[in-house]
């Protein structure tokens, strides 16, 4: 546990000394902001019937964040350390393949959870002055937060099993991006196809990850939703495990 | 030293795809010796130091360090060994008590332990000036002792080092050297380098590898008897040249002899004498009784290079 603790400390310290960490955080704070102030926009004007947090959802930056910013975080984690040698210094020292594996994924989630921090106070801002004291409710915000932390959840996973294939950071990023992409436009899946009663629709209704967090900004927390976050975050877990462990039977 | 064994490799292969890096390696390292494993880049020296620490899976072949197997018993293994990889990676954008307590933390040093360590091995390795420096701007020889002072943290059995003094200038070197000749005092080294003349200062015994295979082994007294250095001793002196040449020949002893002219009126012969006779002596009465003038009397002894250059010279000439 020391170790895997030393681990986790070494890679989120690894995010504040380099100057990428604070343009990542710029950047998602910039994204946020905007959304919060056409937020603030639509709230001043005409009246809707929608949680302000789908609203805030439903700008759309939401989405650039999570696909931009999330390979830019993991890109690191095993690329970096594989091009500068230092992965031999860590594979030799005295710790498992899965400790490894899961530090550096815990690092990266919990700098991607730091960078989204600073949005907990637009509640309290519209709460402070907005006239109407019943706009924000702290379920919903918190059911916001957990589909940002689960889709965040499976995005580093698989952007950490991007950067255990290669050492180029690069190839890393775009690799984690094209998986994110592909993950995010089976969501239109449902959309192309003709709107029938089937198996199909079904399908792709359950893999939408639009309609999951449309969800989640909602207040809805469905434990299908959180299954199927959890259970690919597992397993882009296990590839990467797997992929590290190759090297002792390549 | 007691004589137990540190490292032991029988039959050890490591093939790349479509390469074979080491072929059928076998060597014994025992607890305490500092052994020196020399041979030209691309031999398989740092590929056996991957296998021995871990890094990578031999193809065939049984390696153990301290008795564990460094496949099946790799975590035993890893707590036992410092291991500096060639080219001593580092992260750069840390500082140099922050690496060495990370990496003290990581090898399982409680927060006490940690900590003192860090402190004695920033002395030991001559690192207090730059302690809170970052890595990333220490000149090449500080960090090289970085690295050294990671391997040493946790006091390991076994400090493996794949050529530590790679690019240092001579004081560095020097200081370097003078580091790992004190490890070895009570821990077993195994270094890897194609400096000749460190390995020569620091070593106890060395193995020479080419083309993975085991070519020579030995101490270096021992490879110097095997080269048949002994044998050959060169005396200057100052004496008639005819006299000289005929005095060689007259005397049974000498097989061999090359007389040249030196500075002065001396001359300078070197004289390979039969298997088993040291020709010292020999040289020194003639000189006495015919009164001539001698002012160097040694025997030539070959270097460490001349005697890397013979094992390991040969069908690779060809590609180089």
């Amino acid at each position: 546990m020391q170790k895997f603790l030393t681990l986790v400390r070494r890679e989120l310290g690894g995010y504040f000394v380099s100057l990428t960490g604070y343009v990542i955080i710029a950047g998602v704070q910039l994204l946020t902001g905007m959304s919060f102030v056409i937020l603030l926009k639509a709230l001043n004007g005409q009246p809707f019937d929608m949680p302000v947090t789908e609203k805030f959802y439903e700008t759309g930056f939401f989405w650039i964040i999570l696909l931009l910013a999330v390979p830019l975080i993991t890109m690191r984690v095993f690329a970096q350390e594989k091009f500068s040698g230092t992965y031999e210094t860590l594979m030799t020292a005295p710790v498992g393949e899965l400790a490894v594996v899961l530090a550096k994924f815990l690092g990266a989630l919990l700098f991607f959870v730091a960078a989204w921090l600073p949005l907990l106070a637009y509640p309290y801002v519209l709460r402070r002055y907005s006239l109407d004291l019943g706009q924000v409710e702290s379920g919903i915000v918190a059911s916001a937060f957990l589909g940002v932390f689960l889709v965040g959840g499976l995005f580093v996973s698989i952007g950490c099993f991007a950067s255990s294939l290669t050492r180029s950071q690069m190839i890393a990023a775009m690799n984690a991006f094209a998986l994110c992409m592909g993950f995010f436009l089976l969501s239109f899946l449902s959309t192309l196809l003709a709107p029938q009663p089937g198996w199909q629709t079904k399908l792709f209704a359950h893999i939408s990850m639009i309609e999951h967090m449309r969800d989640f900004s909602r207040g809805i927390v469905d434990t299908r939703h959180v299954v199927y976050y959890a259970s690919l975050t597992v397993f882009f877990l296990f590839l990467t495990l797997k992929s590290v462990e190759s090297r002792r039977w390549k | 030293m007691n004589g137990e064994a540190m490292i032991e490799v029988q039959n050890l292969t490591k093939h790349y795809a479509g390469r074979v890096a080491v072929q059928n390696l076998a060597f014994t390292v025992r607890r305490g010796e500092i052994v020196g494993f020399l041979g030209r880049n691309g031999a398989g020296k740092s590929t056996t130091m991957r296998i021995l620490s871990c890094f990578l899976p031999a193809t065939s072949g049984v390696a153990r360090v301290a008795g564990f197997d460094v496949f099946t018993q790799s975590d035993e293994v890893r707590r036992r060994i410092g291991y500096m990889p060639e080219n001593n990676p580092l992260p750069l954008d840390m500082r140099v008590r922050e690496y060495l307590k990370f990496r003290a933390r990581l090898k399982g040093l409680g927060i006490r332990a940690s900590r003192d360590r860090v402190d004695a091995v920033i002395e030991q390795c001559e690192l207090t000036d730059v302690s809170r420096k970052i890595i990333g701007h220490l000149s090449k020889g500080y960090r090289q002792r970085v690295g050294l002072a990671d391997a040493l943290v946790h006091e390991p059995e076994l400090i493996i080092l794949d050529e530590p003094t790679i690019g240092l200038d001579p004081h560095q070197n020097r200081v370097v050297r003078q580091l790992i000749k004190n490890l070895g005092e009570n821990r077993t080294v195994f270094i890897s380098s194609h400096i000749l003349s460190e390995v020569e200062l620091t070593c106890n015994r060395i193995i020479i590898i080419k083309d993975g295979a085991i070519q020579a082994t030995g101490t270096i007294e021992e490879l110097q008897r095997k080269m048949s250095g002994g044998r050959q001793v060169i005396a200057e002196i100052a004496a008639p040249l005819p006299d000289l040449k005929l005095a060689w020949e007259q005397m049974a002893e000498i097989e061999h002899f090359d007389v040249s002219p030196g500075a002065g009126n001396y001359f300078r012969c070197a004289l390979t004498a039969r298997a088993g006779v040291d020709a010292r002596a020999m040289v020194f009465d003639l000189v006495r009784a015919r009164g001539w003038k001698l002012r160097e009397l040694t025997r030539s002894r070959h270097s460490l290079e001349d005697i890397f250059v013979h094992v390991t010279k040969g069908d690779q000439e060809e590609n180089a």
